[in-house]
């Protein structure tokens, strides 16, 4: 019987763990996690939580009673320090654990603004943790003012919490346009109109300066030079998969843990998932951030630490919930060099992302239909015709059958 | 509070408990009963928390909205009438009795 111990209690910790008892795994099992809290659901953190509209409890993924009557070993709030290959144990504090096999899951960090621009001073938040959620939740006031730096999903999702508690938002993206490293111009000219017309101010094409203030932020200044009078920061620009245990104990990183196919990292008795990992895919390597992601990669690691050895085929899909409308997208678009448009009902519209003839992926609004056929076409590397995506007539069921 | 019964696609039957407020989809999470995958963990986002509802419940339940109409369109071997997906099924006293069934599978 094997000893496995694994270092990250996020999602992909804990699905793993879910898996390796489902499986039948009897050895001990070790989950370790540096929040002190238990496994719990990042997701809501930017949407219904941070709205209030969902309770603390509801975000745990399982009840603490769980990993007790499951017989994992929750060791939560603390860090492990290093990795010891030879010996094949972890160091957390002055303990030492032992492990036949490892796996880490340790996810990835939110990036920071520089100090030297006074990303450093209190009122500046990121959206990570709960943690980082709890700090910011009570500067959610009426009339406050929030500037968000990053035009991206979370703070996308921080603008439409923001405007529905009714604060006055500012959205700053240095880009050209929001969502750009995302998705198309035409998803990006949707969410730009939702927000304008919930009042969110989305100023383009400008970065951050600098941040003014003394004992907390008060100002800001842009990259044009202008300045604005603000409450407070929330900075959403992406983020860093966690690496440096893993780099510091000798294993081979690339844009993430190296994983092979199956999971495993450079070392065979160490293994990884989630956003922390680069793994291959259709010839190239991959790094993912998402929560289908983490739950996928973690359960056919936990397979495979028991032998399966069944390759990891990731199917990438998302979503996110801004004021009434729910985004879904399957497939990833990267290459694409056209967007058909599919106008559903009044309230729903879909973009498909085309290379050439290829259908490579779908952002569906409030459409639930085109994005669950979208993903199953590109699962199933199926590409209907363009022009009758684009028809308003079409029965997309139909297109399961080509 | 109200009483839930969910069988899983084998037979094994697990009566639990859930408080008002919650989600069907959460009394299963929350009492470790296995076949609700639950991967967007409520978002009505994934379709893989999709029960059979037991016949005699079928209208007793809250109505389906078109989203989780659409979605469970292609989940696993749905059922015109009888599936849901529990996600978007708040628990009350009125439900107490509930018996949903879970397919072979969520997707």
């Amino acid at each position: 019987m094997t000893d496995i111990v694994i270092i990250g209690a996020g999602q992909a910790g804990a699905s793993l763990a879910i898996k390796l008892r489902a499986l039948g795994h009897e050895g001990k099992l070790t989950l370790i996690g540096e929040e002190s809290s238990p496994p719990y659901q990042r997701p809501p953190l930017s949407k219904g939580f941070l709205l209030g509209e969902m309770e603390l409890d509801r975000l745990y993924l399982r009840p603490l009673s769980f990993w007790e009557e499951q017989g994992v070993t929750l060791q939560i709030g603390e860090q492990v320090s290093s990795i010891e290959r030879t010996a094949k144990t972890v160091r957390v504090g002055d303990k030492t654990i032992p492990y036949d096999q490892l796996a880490l899951t340790m996810g990835s960090q939110p990036r920071c603004l520089p100090e030297s621009i006074g990303g450093g001073l209190p009122g500046v938040y990121t959206v990570r943790t709960l943690a980082d959620v709890e700090t910011m939740k009570p500067e959610f006031h009426r009339g406050r003012h929030m500037l968000i730096v990053g035009g991206g999903y979370i703070g996308l999702e921080a603008a439409a919490v923001g405007a529905k508690l009714g604060l006055k938002v500012t959205l700053i993206e240095m880009a050209p346009r929001i969502l750009q490293r995302v998705a198309a111009s035409e998803t990006s000219d949707y969410f730009r109109k939702i927000h304008t017309d919930h009042g969110v101010q989305i100023i383009e094409n400008t970065g951050l300066a600098r941040l003014s203030g003394d004992t907390r932020v008060t100002g800001a200044v842009l990259s044009d030079g202008s300045e604005i009078d603000v409450d407070f920061i929330v900075v959403g620009v992406g983020i860093a998969p966690l690496t440096l245990l893993a780099e510091e104990a000798g294993l081979v990183i690339e844009n993430g843990i190296h994983t092979d196919e199956l999971g495993r990292t450079s070392d065979p008795n160490i293994w990884a998932a989630g956003d922390c990992t680069s793994f291959p895919h259709r010839g190239g390597r991959l790094r993912l951030e998402s929560v289908g992601h983490a739950i996928d990669q973690a359960e056919t690691v936990a397979q495979n630490m028991l032998g399966a050895m069944v390759p990891y085929c990731a199917k990438p899909w998302f979503w996110s919930d801004q004021y009434d409308v729910k985004l879904q997208i399957a497939g990833l678009n990267t290459g694409y060099d056209r967007v058909i448009t599919r106008k559903g009902d009044s309230e729903s519209i879909s973009f498909w992302y085309y290379k050439g003839d290829t259908l490579l992926a779908v952002d569906a609004m409030n459409d639930a239909r085109a994005y669950m056929i979208g993903k199953r076409l590109i699962e199933a590397d199926k590409s209907p015709d363009p022009a009758i995506i684009a028809e308003l007539g079409t029965d997309l069921r139909m297109l399961l059958k080509i | 509070m109200a009483k839930i019964t969910y069988i899983e696609f084998g037979g094994v039957e697990h009566v639990v408990d859930v408080p008002n407020g919650q989600t069907v989809m959460e009394g299963a999470r929350d009492n470790g009963i296995p076949g609700i995958d639950a991967e967007c963990g409520g978002a009505c986002a994934c379709s893989t928390c999709h029960v059979y509802v037991d016949s005699a419940w079928v209208d007793k339940l809250p109505a389906k909205e078109g989203m989780e109409e659409d979605m469970l369109d292609f989940a696993f071997e749905p059922d015109p009438v009888r599936s849901r997906l529990t996600c978007q099924v708040k628990v009350s006293e009125l439900l107490d009795g509930l018996i949903v069934q879970m397919p072979e599978r969520q997707i």
